[in-house]
């Protein structure tokens, strides 16, 4: 990676602030948490899209019963509490909710599955033993909104230049990536994002865009939004609600449709403002991303689905990147042709996304919501055959934090992950990064290719379930 | 005849910015420069976030920079800026090191007016009494 010293415009050496990227926690001991706890429940609210009769907090309240609804569990059952953009008891007020352990960690659209995260210590733990994650916000139909304190850093040196609001940030961002790697490779590899992500939403009754597609000729005479973004780089503004219920693995069992274990989870920040941000093309999913996977024992070419935060076309590319799917100013080669769209050989974003499913404002919950349903095989259309390991990604702020985590279907991989995880901690704390967890079980019975860390080879889209 | 009032974003001052908002009301750019690892850096606080030192100084700088990136804004994403799109936000690297957020003025709302790498000197731009913002333009 580029992070140590890359060469600026000017041609000076200037030394990047990312002091944390060597530093990865313990990682025996982050395995051992692994599967330690399953996802039960996940659920929007009753409706999602234009929803102007119902506050956030009905929003929130809503998803929560929904996904209590789908685990099978009652709200009295719960006694572990999270949420973000509000604190945590404003909302379990609103819920009549009296949770012996809180957590509001507010960094934005990532703030959700950083929430999946916590959930898993917390119960792992021994802290909670039902946890119940929620979102909601009226990114469309909010009656009130709040400014930010007038003396923060992005208040004091940003707004006054009219730098207020992602597309901005995410603009500027953008640009510079145009400039180290190609600015009509960089508008293609956006094109087809837009473009692919649009066909999924097609596939999906609940997306905004479900009856509207898009041409790439509809994406390149889009209006311009804040160059180089189009208005179709650009995700929906959408009300929606949405929630997660997390439980131990004993627990899972009961549940009215089992679990979906939790295997590897990581989190962190590198900055707020977009100018404080160390490197304009690589955010800290470089951390999150082999951090989840390493916890997890898996590879990139494990995945048989990619589900990651895309508020704007060009932050799927820079995730992709960051996250190792392929190598730092590569990511057009990995979407190109519509390689992420419905029957292409890398699923990705299968809701329709940020950009065409929906978009409140802080969407990263949608990603996991996605990838339990993936998982549990209940999406109908658009269903990914064979689908039983995923990785969700969020994204908050200004490309500021991110969260990252993977997750599987145990009752198809047991034996195997038992087996390799033994093996693994009886191992040092290093990783190898070649046989992950499922390396052996893909080298023993892999029959379909998984999704491809390398461009596919021509007729490799074809994917034939396993069972 | 009375100017229109001001109705873009105004920054609020904190103790330890009162003396970079006071340089750009003189027309100067001042930043912070650690006299521990002996770089300059960007916003104003008391503690250096490359090293952690205390030991740090004020220091006014010379205002040329480089455009490090921009965008063009063409939906106004506040009341105050309808009249100004499309208008240029960039961030720009100071000659002393930092990168700071601002607008390019003196040239065209256009990708083909803008290079990145290109020189930039500082201008300062009266909003308010209170209030002068330090924007750059073509050296």
């Amino acid at each position: 990676m580029k992070n140590g010293a890359p060469r600026l415009c000017s041609g000076r050496q200037v030394r990047v602030t990312t002091r944390d990227d060597k530093k990865m926690p313990n990682l025996k001991k982050l395995k051992a948490f692994s599967g330690k706890a399953a996802i039960v429940g996940v659920a929007e609210s009753d409706q999602i899209g234009k929803v102007p009769d119902k506050s956030p907090l009905a929003l929130h309240a809503e998803a929560a019963r929904n996904a209590l609804d789908d685990a099978g569990l009652k709200l009295s059952d719960v006694d572990g509490f999270f949420t973000a953009g509000y604190s945590t008891y404003d909302v379990a007020e609103y819920l009549g909710l009296q949770p012996r352990f809180t957590d509001s960690t507010s960094v934005g659209g990532a703030s959700f599955v950083i929430h999946v995260a916590h959930a898993l210590a917390a119960v792992a733990a021994g802290y909670c033993e039902v946890a119940l994650i929620t979102h909601g916000q009226s990114g469309r139909s909010d009656r009130a909104r709040q400014p930010a304190h007038p003396g923060l850093p992005a208040a004091q040196y940003e707004a006054p230049y009219g730098i207020i609001g992602p597309p901005i940030t995410y603009a500027m961002a953008c640009r510079r990536y145009m400039h180290q790697y190609g600015e009509e490779r960089t508008r293609q590899a956006m094109a087809e994002i837009a473009v692919s992500t649009r066909k999924w939403a097609n596939l999906n009754p609940k997306a905004f865009f479900h009856d509207t597609p898009m041409s790439f000729d509809e994406y390149h005479n889009s209006r311009w939004i804040a160059w180089p973004f189009h208005l179709t780089d650009c995700c929906l503004v959408t009300d929606a609600g949405a929630a997660i219920v997390v439980t131990t693995p004993q627990r899972a069992r009961d549940c009215k449709k089992g679990g979906v274990e939790i295997l590897g989870a990581a989190e962190g920040h590198d900055h707020s403002i977009i100018s404080q941000m160390p490197d304009l093309t690589m955010p800290f999913g470089r951390n999150t991303g082999p951090q989840a996977m390493a916890m997890a024992g898996v590879k990139h070419a494990d995945f048989d689905l990619v589900m990651v935060y895309d508020s704007f076309t060009y932050t799927v590319l820079v995730t992709l990147e960051s996250l190792g799917f392929c190598k730092p100013g590569e990511g057009l080669e990995l979407v190109k042709g519509q390689r992420t769209a419905p029957g292409g050989a890398f699923p990705l974003n299968t809701n329709g996304g940020g950009l065409s499913y929906t978009h409140p404002g802080m969407y990263g919950i949608f990603t996991v919501v996605e990838a339990v349903r993936q998982l549990r095989g209940e999406t109908g259309k658009r269903q990914v055959p064979g689908c039983e390991l995923a990785l969700c990604h969020g994204t908050g702020g200004n490309l500021s934090s991110t969260g990252t985590v993977v997750l599987g279907r145990r009752s198809q991989v047991t034996s195997d992950i038992e087996e390799a995880l033994e093996h693994a901690l009886d191992e040092d704390s290093s990783v190898d990064q070649d046989v992950g967890r499922r390396g052996s079980l893909a080298a023993r019975s892999r029959e379909r290719p998984p999704v491809d860390r390398a461009p596919s080879k021509p007729g490799r889209t074809s994917r034939s379930p396993r069972r | 005849m009375t100017d229109p009032p001001y109705d873009k974003p105004l920054p609020v001052a904190q103790p330890e910015s009162d003396r970079y908002w006071e340089g750009a009301r003189n027309g100067e750019l001042w930043l912070r420069r650690c006299l521990d690892c002996k770089r300059a850096y960007f916003y104003p606080r008391n503690i250096c976030p490359n090293c952690s030192s205390r030991n740090v100084e004020w220091a006014k700088v010379s205002g040329r920079a480089t455009l490090y990136t921009f965008a063009i804004v063409h939906r106004a994403p506040h009341p105050g800026c309808e009249a100004d799109v499309p208008y240029v936000t960039a961030i720009v690297e100071l000659e002393e090191g930092p990168r700071m957020a601002t607008n390019i003025v003196g040239v065209a709302a256009d990708p083909a007016a803008l290079t990145i790498g290109m020189p930039l000197r500082a201008v300062f731009e009266k909003a308010t009494d209170q209030v002068t913002l330090p924007k750059f333009r073509p050296a």
